[in-house]
């Protein structure tokens, strides 16, 4: 096979090797085989994705420092942000869950984010990104850890607990929050990471 | 398009896809016993993904028993008025039956009781089918693979139930809600299936049936 393993990929889930093809604009290719997705092609899909990292961060900013959820019980008032929780459980003693809600919810979208604007910007300006293979590699493989979208339905339980025996007043950073799931999985979808990897070439 | 039927798979003619970036790479067999990295990526290959079988039985059996006090000791503790009561995993999906809440309780059931559980089962019965080199419907133990891939992360909701409860709830005397120990191990869980499903390759599965082949 030799010099020609370029245009030829392995099933990443069966080993089966498979030819290249071009696809139509928004095709996925599927493993033969097994039916993995092998690779896609997307229109502009580094635009997109560099628009949508651009609004994530300021939606991320916005979620993290305006007031988030508040809980109104007759004269008593808690107001709280995307860290309350968090330090209230490192409080409690339960640093274990903080760090595990941290990086879920925070540090992980936040590395997502900040990692594909270093990577495209470069990129979009016709210059090589600064260390691209190990950034990319690393913002690849934080793909699992990032679960803002699990935490939208902890609110949401959380929420229909506490309705009975108090008012909840979502708040600004709520809403930027329920954003930013739908910019991040759009996001995903709009990149094809093979023109990423061929910048390595 | 399959490149040869006759011989499909990348390690079949000493290849190796790098995980990370896709590219394939020729190994010559002297590299079998040193480190290799991608010519690209810089990423280490493996063939297959390191001792997969012995790995993810340690992590699913680490899980099994982390299951245990994640669900008999409590998540949370509400302290009212001097009076504390515990709530674990299962006591929260039965007050969420009881106050009529009913989409509420089956969230919390399935997100946090029967997707664990059955993540770990459908890890075992792998585990097991590979190990027996079973040739027994290919294509949808890929599937159940990848369901088990995709559906972990969503085992973390009850950990951020508990995050929003605690964050909302502190009026004092009047009502405070804690975490309890229940939700360190629960935690546990959900991270350790996470990493079990990583560390198990279904590229397992295929090679079992290639082997038959070849005989």
């Amino acid at each position: 096979m030799g010099r020609c393993t370029k245009s030829i990929i392995a099933c990443h889930e069966c080993d089966l090797l498979h030819q290249r093809q071009s696809l139509p604009v928004g095709g996925t290719a599927r493993c033969v085989r097994c039916g993995a997705a092998l690779y896609r092609h997307r229109q502009n899909s580094l635009d997109r994705v560099l628009a949508l990292t651009v609004a994530g961060l300021i939606l991320f900013i916005i979620a993290n420092i305006y007031p988030f959820l508040t809980f109104r019980l007759e004269a008593q008032i808690q107001q709280t942000n995307l860290m309350t929780g968090i330090i209230e459980l490192y409080n409690q003693g339960m640093w274990i869950i903080a760090g595990v809600v941290l990086i879920t919810t925070i540090v992980m979208p936040l590395l997502q984010l900040s990692g594909m604007l270093f990577i495209l910007v470069p990129i979009k300006l016709q210059r090589r990104p600064w260390k691209l293979a190990l950034l990319f590699r690393t913002v690849r493989s934080f793909r699992p850890w990032g679960m803002t979208e699990v935490f939208m339905i902890g609110i949401l339980v959380a929420v229909v607990k506490l309705v009975k025996m108090a008012s909840i007043i979502p708040g600004t950073a709520l809403y930027a929050f329920m954003i930013l799931i739908f910019v991040l999985a759009a996001s995903a979808v709009a990149l094809d990471p093979h023109i990423v990897w061929k910048k390595l070439d | 398009m399959p490149v040869n039927p006759s011989s499909p798979t990348a390690m079949s003619v000493s290849l190796i896809s790098c995980h990370s970036c896709h590219q394939l790479s020729k190994v010559a067999p002297s590299d079998k016993t040193r480190a290799v990295f991608c010519p690209r990526c810089g990423a280490r290959l493996h063939s297959r993904k390191p001792n997969s079988i012995a790995r993810t039985w340690a992590l699913v059996i680490a899980a099994f028993i982390f299951y245990i006090p994640a669900n008999v000791l409590p998540i949370t503790t509400v302290i009212s008025l001097g009076k504390a009561q515990s709530d674990t995993i299962m006591s929260g999906v039965i007050y969420f039956v009881k106050s009529g809440s009913w989409p509420i309780a089956l969230v919390i059931f399935v997100a946090s009781i029967f997707v664990p559980l059955m993540k770990l089962f459908l890890l075992t019965f792998l585990l097991i089918s590979v190990q027996r080199k079973s040739q027994w419907r290919p294509k949808d133990r890929t599937r159940l693979y990848r369901i088990t891939e995709a559906v972990g992360r969503w085992s973390m909701t009850d950990i951020y139930v508990v995050t929003i409860l605690v964050a909302l709830v502190k009026l004092g005397s009047l009502a405070t809600i804690e975490a309890g120990p229940g939700a360190v191990f629960f935690a546990g869980v959900v991270i350790i299936t996470i990493y079990a499903a990583m560390s198990f390759d279904p590229r397992l599965i295929w090679d079992a049936q290639e082997s038959n082949n070849e005989r």
